[in-house]
C-alpha cells in the first residue's frame, strides 16, 4: 500500500481526500462519521456572522441529471450557508479537532465584506484548534445577492483585500475558494495570491437551472411554483474544475500556488486526474452526497494501488501532467492517428458509423453484413467513433510511425511542427 | 470401440470424445473485462447493503464491485479475500440465487440481481492468475495450532491464523488437500484444477504445513495433537453417508453419489468413467442434482431424480433444479425407494403430513442399470469425549467444542447451512478466537 499521508500547505492528512463545506461537514455527528469511513479531512460548512442563523427554504433544495440507470451525473443545489448557531459549530469544531488529531480540520467562512466583520469572525474561531481556514468567495446563490460569495469571488480586488486581512488578523493558513463563475479564474487567483493567501481551492458551484417543470412552467427545484438558479456539482462539472486548476497551475504568475482540487470527484481516477493538473488534494462533496462516506475507501484502495504500480509516491504525482498541458498553437500537427476498429469486440450496433456518416468526415464503411471499418483515406482521427462506441476500448486510435503514409493526405508523417511554424500561418515565424 | 447412450448396461466412453471437452467445460464461463465493467456498473453502492448481509462471510460486495468500476479489480480482488480467503471457490460454487443474489436489491427491482458471484470470479481471478498473495504473515508468534481437514473450513483456519503469526500443521485423510472443493464440487464448477490451484496459492501465506494421507482416529490422536499443539482445529466434514433403508441396498450397481462424484472429479479423461443408460439417483439436495446432471454429461441416456417429499423441499436452489432440468434429468417427487431390484428400482408415492411422511400402495418402477444414493452426508469417526449436537460437533458461536483447546467448524459442526461459504466463515471466525484465546 502505497503512503498517501497528505501534507497540504503544512496541514497534515492521513490521505489527500477531504469533504468540501457543505452538508457532509456541517454537524459533529456527520463529520465524525466520515472520519470513521476513513477521509482524510474536512472543510466545515461555511459559517457566517454571530447573529440570527441564516434560513433555508423548507421546499426541495436539489435539482439533478441523470444518466442512463438514472445513474446522479449533476446536482444543483439552493442551500445557503451554515443555518446552525454559531457558537453550536464553534464547540462542535472543537470537540471533533481534539479528538480526530490526525485529521483536517479546515472552517470555511463567509461574513460582510468590511474589515470589521472579518476580524471578529477570525477572532471568534480562534480557540477552535482547527488547521485552517478557506474563505468561501463561491457561493453562487443566495449570498451573492446580499453582496457575499461569488458576489465577491467575481471582483479580484475584493478578493485581495479580504486576503489580506485575514491573513493579517489570523495566524491560521489560508484557503481561498474560488468561484467559477467568471470568464477567466487566473484574475481571482492572482488577487488571492497578491493578498497572502496560503493556497486557492476550487470550483465551487456553477450557476444552474437543472430543469423545468412543464406543468407548472417553474425552473427546478420549485418553491410554492417559483424556483432561482442553483449551484451546479458532480461528476457533469469535472471537466470545468480540471481546465480551472490547471490553468492555474501553468499560468506563470500563479504557478506553484497549492490548488485544493473541487469538483465531480467521485472515484480514485478523478482524484488522480485533479492531481497530475497540479492539485495538491482533492475535496469531494456532490460524491459523499450521492453514495455516503464509505465511498472515500474505493478512492484510497484505487489511489494507493495506482502509484504502487507506476512506483510513484504522492508527491511525484502532484503537478505531473502540468508541463503536458500546453496551448492549441503547441501542439504537433505531424502526429498522425487512424481509429481501428477491433472485429473481436464489435457488437455491430452502427453507432460509429452513424456519428460518423452523418456528422463528421464519412470515413467508417458498413459492409452488407454490417462489418464496421474505417476508411484510412478519409480518417482525420477526431476521435468521436471513439467517444460513441457502447464497447469500452473497441475502437482505439493508432499512432502512425514517423515516415508512413497518410493515406487521406498523401503525405508522409514528418517531424513535430506546430501551428507556430505553419507555412498556413499569417503570423508564422520561420523555423530554425 | 462404439458404445453409445443406448448402449445396456455401465459402460464407458458413451459419446465422442469432443463431447466430455464441452460437457465439463466451464458451466458459467469467466466474465470479459468489457462484461464485468457493464455489470459493475449496475451495482448501486447500496448503504448498508443486503448483499453484503446475506454474505455468510460478508464480504463488502459494493466495495469490491466499485473497485472493478474503477478499473481496479486487484483492489477489489483485496475487498473480497480480506473476508473470504477462498473467495475464488465461492465465487464458482456459491447458490448466489439463495445468497447474495437473492438479496440484491435489483433482484427486487428487476428479477434481475447484480451478478455478484461472476463479478467476485473476475476480481479473484486476476489476481490468482498472477500468482499474486495479497497478505502477509505476522511476526511469528510461537505457537502452533493444528488443524485437521483441509476442506474449506481447515484451509480458511490454518490461512488466517498463519497471518496471525502462528504456525500451523493441516492434517488430512485424503492424498490431496481441498476437502470437498477437491473430492465433491461438480466438475463444471471447478475447471483447469482450480481447487488445488487454489490450495497452492493460499498457502503462499507461509507458516502452514500440509501432511495429507493422516487420518484423526487412525494415524493420530487427538490426545497427541493437544499435546504437541497449542490449540486444535476440526474441520472433519461429513465422512459418512445415510442408508436407503431398502432391500437390495447392497447390490452392486448401488451407490453413494459422493463416491461416484468424487471418482468422476479425480478421472481427468472423463470418457474412461463407466456410466448406466438408465441412471437413478434418490435425494433431493445439491449431491444429488450434481450426480445427475454429471451421470447424463458422461452419456446416461435416462437420468431420474427421486425425492421423497415436495419440490420446495428439495435442498438444490431452484436454479440447481432448473440447471438439472436443462441437463435433461426427470425430476420425480414424492416418490420413495421400496427395493431396488436387478436393473430396476421400485418406488412408492409418498404422502406428506403434518406429523410426516407415509408410504402410500401406489408403487412404479424405473429402469436402472446404476442407481445413486444422495440422501445426505453424516459425520463419521468424530473424536470420543466431544459433545454431539444434532448429530454434529456441538461449538458455540466462536466455534468451541464442548473440550477446552478444541475448536470445530464446516460441516462437522453444528449450526450454519453445509455450504462452501459458511464453511470458510466457520473457519475464519473459529481462528480469531483461537487467535484471541492463545494470545491473551
Ligand atoms: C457433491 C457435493 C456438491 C456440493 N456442491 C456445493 C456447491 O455447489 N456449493 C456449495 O456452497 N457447497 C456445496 N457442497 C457443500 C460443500 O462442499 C461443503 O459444505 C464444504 O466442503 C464443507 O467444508 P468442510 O471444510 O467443512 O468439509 P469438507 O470439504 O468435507 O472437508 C473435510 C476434510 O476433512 C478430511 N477429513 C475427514 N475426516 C478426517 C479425519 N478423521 N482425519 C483427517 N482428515 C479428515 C477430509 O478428507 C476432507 O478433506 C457440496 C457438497 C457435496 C457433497
Ligand atoms: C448542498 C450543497 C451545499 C454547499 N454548501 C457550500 C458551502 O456552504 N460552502 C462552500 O464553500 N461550498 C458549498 N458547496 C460547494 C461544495 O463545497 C463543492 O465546492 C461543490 O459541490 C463541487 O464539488 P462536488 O462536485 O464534489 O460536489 C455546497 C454544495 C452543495 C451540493
Ligand atoms: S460503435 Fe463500436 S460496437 Fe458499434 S459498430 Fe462501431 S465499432 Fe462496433
Ligand atoms: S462469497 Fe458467495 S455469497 Fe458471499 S458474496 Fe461471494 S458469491 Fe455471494
Ligand atoms: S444489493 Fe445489489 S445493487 Fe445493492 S450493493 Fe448489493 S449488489 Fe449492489
Amino acid at each position: 500500500m502505497a503512503d498517501l499521508t497528505s501534507n497540504f500547505i503544512g496541514i497534515k492528512s492521513p490521505n489527500p481526500f477531504w469533504l468540501a463545506s457543505a452538508p457532509p461537514t456541517d454537524k459533529k455527528y456527520n463529520v465524525e462519521r466520515a472520519f470513521e469511513a476513513g477521509w482524510g479531512g474536512v472543510v466545515w460548512k461555511t459559517l457566517g456572522a454571530e447573529g440570527p442563523p441564516i434560513v433555508n427554504v423548507s421546499g426541495p433544495r436539489y435539482g439533478a441529471i441523470w444518466g442512463a440507470d438514472r445513474r446522479l451525473l449533476g446536482l444543483n443545489n439552493i442551500e445557503l450557508i451554515t443555518d446552525r448557531p454559531l457558537e453550536v459549530n464553534l464547540q462542535e469544531i472543537k470537540e471533533v479537532k481534539r479528538k480526530w488529531k490526525d485529521r483536517a480540520m479546515i472552517i470555511s467562512l463567509m461574513v460582510p465584506c468590511d474589515e470589521d466583520s472579518w476580524k471578529a469572525i477570525l477572532k471568534q474561531i480562534e480557540d477552535t484548534e482547527a488547521d485552517g481556514v478557506e474563505l468561501n468567495f463561491g457561493c453562487p446563490h443566495g449570498m451573492a445577492e446580499r453582496g457575499m460569495g461569488s458576489a465577491v469571488g467575481q471582483v479580484p480586488e475584493y478578493i485581495e483585500m479580504v486576503t489580506r486581512w485575514v491573513k493579517q488578523y489570523s495566524r491560521m493558513p489560508c484557503i481561498v475558494k474560488l468561484t467559477p463563475n467568471v470568464t477567466s479564474i487566473l484574475p481571482p487567483a492572482m488577487a488571492a495570491k497578491r493578498g497572502g493567501a496560503d493556497a486557492v481551492s476550487l470550483i465551487n458551484t456553477i450557476k444552474s437551472i437543472t430543469n423545468v417543470d412543464l406543468d407548472a412552467f417553474s425552473p427546478f427545484p420549485m418553491i410554492d411554483g417559483k424556483g432561482s438558479h442553483g449551484g451546479y456539482c458532480g461528476p457533469a462539472v469535472k471537466p470545468i474544475a480540471l481546465n480551472m486548476v490547471a490553468e492555474i497551475a501553468r499560468h506563470e504568475e500563479t504557478r506553484g500556488l497549492p490548488i485544493s482540487g473541487i469538483g465531480g470527484v467521485t472515484t480514485w481516477h478523478d482524484a488522480a486526474e485533479f492531481l497530475a493538473l497540479g492539485a495538491g488534494n482533492v475535496q469531494v462533496c456532490s460524491a459523499a452526497m450521492t453514495y455516503g462516506f464509505k465511498i472515500v475507501q474505493e478512492m484510497i484502495s484505487g489511489l494507493s494501488q495506482y502509484l504502487d504500480e507506476k512506483e510513484m509516491a504522492l508527491s511525484d504525482l502532484i503537478g505531473r501532467a502540468v508541463p503536458n498541458f500546453v496551448e492549441w498553437q503547441h501542439l504537433n500537427l505531424n502526429y498522425v492517428t487512424k481509429a481501428v476498429i477491433n472485429q473481436d469486440d464489435c457488437i455491430k450496433c452502427g453507432r460509429c458509423y452513424a456519428a460518423c456518416e452523418d456528422t463528421s468526415h464519412q470515413a467508417i464503411a458498413m459492409s452488407e453484413d454490417r462489418t464496421f471499418t474505417v476508411k484510412d483515406d478519409e480518417c482525420v482521427a477526431c476521435n468521436l467513433c471513439v467517444n460513441v462506441c457502447p464497447v469500452d476500448n473497441c475502437i482505439t486510435m493508432q499512432t502512425l510511425p514517423k515516415g508512413a503514409l497518410d493515406e487521406r493526405t498523401g503525405r508522409k508523417v514528418g517531424n513535430y511542427a506546430n501551428w507556430t511554424t505553419h507555412p498556413n500561418n499569417p503570423g508564422a515565424v520561420a523555423a530554425e | 470401440m462404439s458404445n453409445s447412450p443406448l448402449t445396456p448396461g455401465i459402460v464407458a466412453a458413451r459419446l465422442p470424445a469432443a463431447a466430455y471437452q464441452s460437457n465439463f467445460a466451464d458451466h458459467e464461463p469467466a466474465l470479459d473485462r468489457h462484461e464485468a465493467r457493464v455489470a459493475a456498473d449496475r451495482c448501486y453502492f447500496c448503504h448498508d447493503a443486503p448483499c453484503m448481509t446475506a454474505c455468510p462471510t460478508s464480504i463488502d460486495v459494493p466495495l469490491f464491485i466499485r473497485q472493478i468500476a474503477t478499473g481496479t479489480p486487484e483492489a477489489a480482488a483485496k475487498t473480497i479475500f480480506d473476508q473470504n480467503i477462498l473467495g475464488g471457490m465461492c465465487a464458482r460454487v456459491c447458490p448466489t440465487e439463495q445468497l447474495c443474489e437473492e438479496a440484491c436489491v435489483r433482484e427486487a427491482a428487476e428479477g434481475k440481481p447484480v451478478e455478484i458471484g461472476r463479478l467476485q470470479r473476475f476480481a479473484t481471478d486476476t489476481v490468482m492468475v498472477k500468482g499474486v498473495h495479497p497478505f502477509k504473515r505476522a511476526k511469528p508468534t510461537g505457537k502452533s495450532v493444528a488443524v485437521v481437514g483441509a476442506g474449506p473450513a481447515g484451509l480458511a483456519c490454518a490461512h488466517r491464523l498463519a497471518m496471525k503469526g502462528h504456525d500451523v500443521v493441516v492434517y488430512d485423510a485424503r492424498p490431496k488437500a481441498g476437502g470437498l472443493n477437491e473430492y465433491g464440487i461438480a466438475s463444471y464448477k471447478s475447471t483447469n484444477d482450480f481447487a488445488a490451484r487454489e490450495v497452492e496459492w493460499l498457502l503462499k501465506i507461509g507458516g502452514i504445513r500440509i501432511e495429507t494421507g493422516k487420518a484423526l482416529g487412525r494415524d493420530l490422536a487427538l490426545a497427541d495433537l493437544q499435546k504437541s499443539h497449542d490449540a486444535v482445529f476440526l474441520g472433519i466434514g461429513l465422512g459418512g453417508v445415510n442408508a436407503l433403508r431398502a432391500p437390495g441396498e447392497d447390490m452392486k450397481n448401488v451407490r453413494n453419489a459422493v463416491d461416484f462424484i468424487s471418482e468422476l472429479r479425480q478421472t481427468s479423461d472423463k470418457s474412461t468413467l463407466p456410466i448406466g443408460r438408465d441412471v437413478v439417483v434418490i435425494g433431493g439436495g445439491m449431491t444429488a442434482v450434481d450426480a445427475a446432471v454429471q451421470s447424463k454429461l458422461l452419456g446416461a441416456e435416462n437420468v431420474t431424480i427421486v425425492y421423497r417429499r415436495g419440490q420446495e423441499k428439495m435442498s438444490a436452489s431452484g436454479y440447481e433444479q432448473d440447471h438439472a432440468a436443462q441437463a435433461g434429468v426427470r425430476i420425480i417427487i414424492h416418490a420413495a425407494p421400496v427395493a431396488v431390484q436387478d436393473g430396476a428400482v421400485e418406488f412408492a408415492y409418498t404422502e406428506e403430513w403434518p406429523k410426516g411422511l407415509t408410504v402410500t400402495s401406489q408403487t412404479f418402477t424405473l429402469k436402472a442399470d446404476q442407481v445413486f444414493k444422495a440422501i445426505g452426508q453424516t459425520l463419521s469417526g468424530a473424536p470420543e469425549g466431544l459433545k454431539l449436537e444434532g448429530g454434529k460437533i456441538a461449538v458455540d458461536g466462536h466455534g468451541r467444542s464442548s473440550v477446552p483447546g478444541i475448536w470445530a467448524g464446516g460441516d462437522c459442526a453444528s449450526g450454519g447451512d453445509d455450504l462452501t461459504v459458511t464453511a470458510v466463515k466457520e473457519g475464519r471466525d473459529a481462528a480469531e478466537d483461537i487467535h484471541a484465546s492463545l494470545m491473551a
